[in-house]
């Protein structure tokens, strides 16, 4: 061990960016030992994996990379640890991979409490474990005092997609059904809550979690599921354009289907914001062969991450590329991809 | 949800369609021509948009869509002031969030913020004033607008600095006003309005009198109207009934939120901060007399105008822009020369393409463009 381990009481300084004493002694005492990885303690430059090991799960690797910039770190039912292992997760597995490994980089500001990198840390460890995977590399960087926002993070991930699953936005087909594993826009609405320009007082969390092992569910019972998306920023309207986009077909929803709470709406109401477009962190939208939906959603159903799953709509031919809604009223309106963020309106 | 679900009852909302459609047919039977009912509020636009109930009417109903969005009638000339307010050093802008993307004539907020300025997001003028009192070196003006839905906070929010004598507060003043813009759209010579939904909010603050004037000068039926889908349907079907019955009247549909002599406080609070200005500059609309307000002289220590020099230059439309035209309910949206071309939410042209409840921006938002791009090719507006 190179240098005193870091202590809860002390904050980052450029020191633990120079990559000397105070650096390793970071690395070691704070992320090796947390993430407790023997791939990780090693402290070699990169991870390394037999091909023979991964070949045996599949046919092609998987591979992803996504960066968590969000404020404030600590959110109700989450925090930006278990945002970069799971959306890292996610972005897997939404392709029908079974998440391996995982990368972390950490970008700190100068003058973060180690206590909170030390939580943020112990987050992403539980959280990988849940998902059954292993945090094998990283690389940390300090910036100066409002270089970035007290920390940022990026994971990258690898997992191997089994023989004989083909999940593509380009997929959909004309009555296939469109699904979701639960209530929408729970993040978003925890993530304004949390800033606390509102005073409102809520029970929203966030809904992030891993995706990983219901969809692993999923695949066991339909394998030729379609289309497979997590439904991030942007939120599910986003997420229909990419499939009627990419398919050439239209995206059909009902108003009435599409899980919301009331605490979200009531947000939403407040605020002027479409729960269509706010973001979800561990809701998946899928499109399956009608045929095979009733199984799928009893199957979803019977899985934490998916008990208030809902079939929300269908795939139609026309107007090709298109996602519309159906209103309670029997009316129908076009549902767009945001122009920019969606911003409260003034009255 | 309680007070909302029950005002989005599609049960009901059925019947009311019906007791539209058969009082719809009786009119057009009589007059052979389609009814023009204008919806004055962006907030009913909004709804109108957002539940479909244009496709609940009968083609007899036309609705057009006022200019009662206080963000888009904002002139480019304003927003260049506001933007140049946010790059001076020390400032911090306040804004209301929707405010943010309103083009300017070089940049918008969002981009003067990109390029440096320090602009924040609140949802309230009073969190303006608490960032005043936070930052105490630096210099805060929120960005003041709206109709007098949103007046009476902002004069509350002054009279609260004047109390605590907060001296790096102050306004950049931008309301409106609802009544005279109401009377310039009656009295222009292609003006086509059958009848009036009037803004639900807006009476809330100043009553049903000040609308009496529609009805008794200019003999059209007024309904103040709430903003779910059951109110529009619900207002709706009162103005067909006065028009059936050969009436005009001020009617109150939004009975639950608005007192006929409106809200004592807010109108004091008004009156003891504000005044009217002799006239304001509206984009699409151009100058109207008295429909913008600024603040009184005893209060010039909290107005922005007066605290800091300010170009205040008036810069026309685009020359393409037809949204006066649209805003009259003289042509559809999808009519206007530029309407998706040149024109659209990402590079708005027009004042009515600014906000989602923009009517321009609402039908490129919610309408069917292909449709409508297939009917501009049939009306042979140009590409």
């Amino acid at each position: 061990m190179n240098g005193a381990p870091v202590t809860p009481q002390q904050t980052i300084t450029m020191a633990h960016g120079s990559g000397g004493k105070a650096m390793q002694a970071l690395i070691e005492s704070l992320f090796v030992a947390t993430f407790d990885d023997p791939q990780l303690s090693k402290l070699e430059d990169q991870a390394r994996f037999y091909l023979a090991e991964m070949s045996g799960g599949g046919d092609r690797l998987a591979f992803t990379t996504d960066s968590y910039v969000v404020d404030p770190l600590f959110f109700p039912g989450g925090d930006i640890g278990k945002l970069a292992v799971t959306g890292t997760v996610n972005d897997l597995a939404v392709g029908g991979a079974r998440p391996l490994y995982l990368s972390c980089g950490m970008i700190i500001e100068e003058g973060l409490p180690i206590e909170t990198l030390q939580a943020v840390a112990q987050s992403m460890k539980r959280t990988a474990e849940a998902a059954g995977v292993s945090i094998v590399t990283g690389d940390t960087k300090v910036v100066q005092r409002g270089a970035c926002d007290k920390l940022f993070i990026n994971t990258a991930g690898v997992g191997v997609i089994p023989a004989g699953i083909n999940i593509e936005a380009g997929g959909a087909k004309p009555g296939d059904a469109i699904l979701i594993n639960g209530y929408l826009g729970d993040h978003g609405a925890a993530i304004v809550d949390a800033r606390g320009e509102l005073a409102i007082d809520s029970s929203i969390e966030t809904d992030c979690q891993p995706l990983n092992h219901l969809i692993a569910d999923m695949l066991a019972i339909c394998p030729d599921i379609h289309c497979l998306r997590d439904a991030t920023r942007g939120g599910l309207a986003t997420v229909l354009n990419d499939f009627a986009h990419a398919s050439g077909c239209c995206m059909q929803i009902e108003e009435q289907a599409l899980p919301v709470r009331t605490e979200v709406r009531g947000i939403c109401e407040i605020l002027g914001l479409d729960p269509l477009y706010l973001a979800n962190e561990g809701k998946l939208v899928a499109v399956v062969p009608a045929a095979a939906a009733g199984a799928l959603l009893d199957r979803m159903r019977a899985h934490a991450a998916g008990a208030d799953s809902a079939v929300i709509g269908r795939v139609a031919e026309a107007p090709a590329k298109r996602v519309l809604i159906k209103t309670a009223f029997g009316s129908q309106r076009i549902v767009d991809t945001l122009i920019g963020e969606q911003l409260p309106r003034i009255c | 949800m309680k007070y909302v679900d029950e005002f989005r009852d599609p049960k009901r909302a059925a019947v009311l369609q019906q007791r539209i459609k058969r009082l719809a047919a009786q009119i057009f039977a009589r007059r052979r021509r389609p009814l023009q009912l204008m919806e004055f509020c962006g907030g009913h636009t909004h709804t109108i948009f957002r539940y479909g109930i244009e496709q609940l009417l009968p083609d007899s109903i036309e609705l057009v869509h006022g200019p009662g969005c206080p963000v888009c009638v904002l002139p480019r000339g304003r927003v260049d002031d506001c933007v140049a307010l946010a790059q001076r050093p020390q400032v911090i802008f306040a804004t209301f969030g929707d405010a943010m993307r309103v083009p300017g004539s070089r940049q918008s907020l969002l981009e003067a913020r990109a390029a440096g300025a320090d602009v924040r997001m609140v949802y309230s003028p009073l969190d303006a004033l608490q960032l005043a009192r936070s930052h105490p070196r630096r210099e805060v003006i929120f960005f003041a607008l709206g109709f007098e839905t949103t007046m009476p906070g902002t004069a509350l929010t002054v009279l609260q600095a004047a109390a605590e004598n907060i001296g790096n507060f102050s306004l950049f003043c931008n309301h409106i006003t609802t009544v005279p813009t109401i009377k310039a759209i009656l009295d222009s010579a292609d003006m086509k309005i059958d009848g009036f939904l009037a803004p639900g909010h807006v009476s809330m603050v100043v009553g049903e009198t000040p609308f009496h004037f529609v009805s008794d000068h200019y003999h059209k039926p007024l309904v103040i109207t709430g903003f779910e889908p059951l109110d529009i349907l619900q207002s709706l079907w009162m103005l067909l009934r006065q028009i059936h019955g050969g009436y005009s009247r001020v009617e109150n549909q939004y009975r639950r939120v608005v007192a006929s002599d409106g809200n004592d406080a807010g109108l004091n609070a008004i009156h003891q901060v504000f005044e009217l200005r002799e006239y304001f500059e509206w984009r699409g609309l151009g100058s109207i007399d008295h429909s913008g307000v600024r603040m009184r002289e005893q209060y010039a220590a909290f107005d922005a105008e007066k605290k800091f020099s300010l170009a205040n230059l008036q810069i026309a439309d685009p020359k393409a822009c037809q949204c006066g035209e649209v805003l009259k309910g003289v042509i559809r949206p999808w009519q206007c020369k530029v309407f998706g071309d040149q024109c659209n939410p990402q590079t708005p042209l027009g004042a009515l393409m600014v906000s989602s409840e923009g009517a321009c921006a609402a039908y490129y938002n919610f309408g069917d463009q292909q449709a409508l791009l297939r009917l501009r090719e049939e009306n042979g507006a140009s590409v």
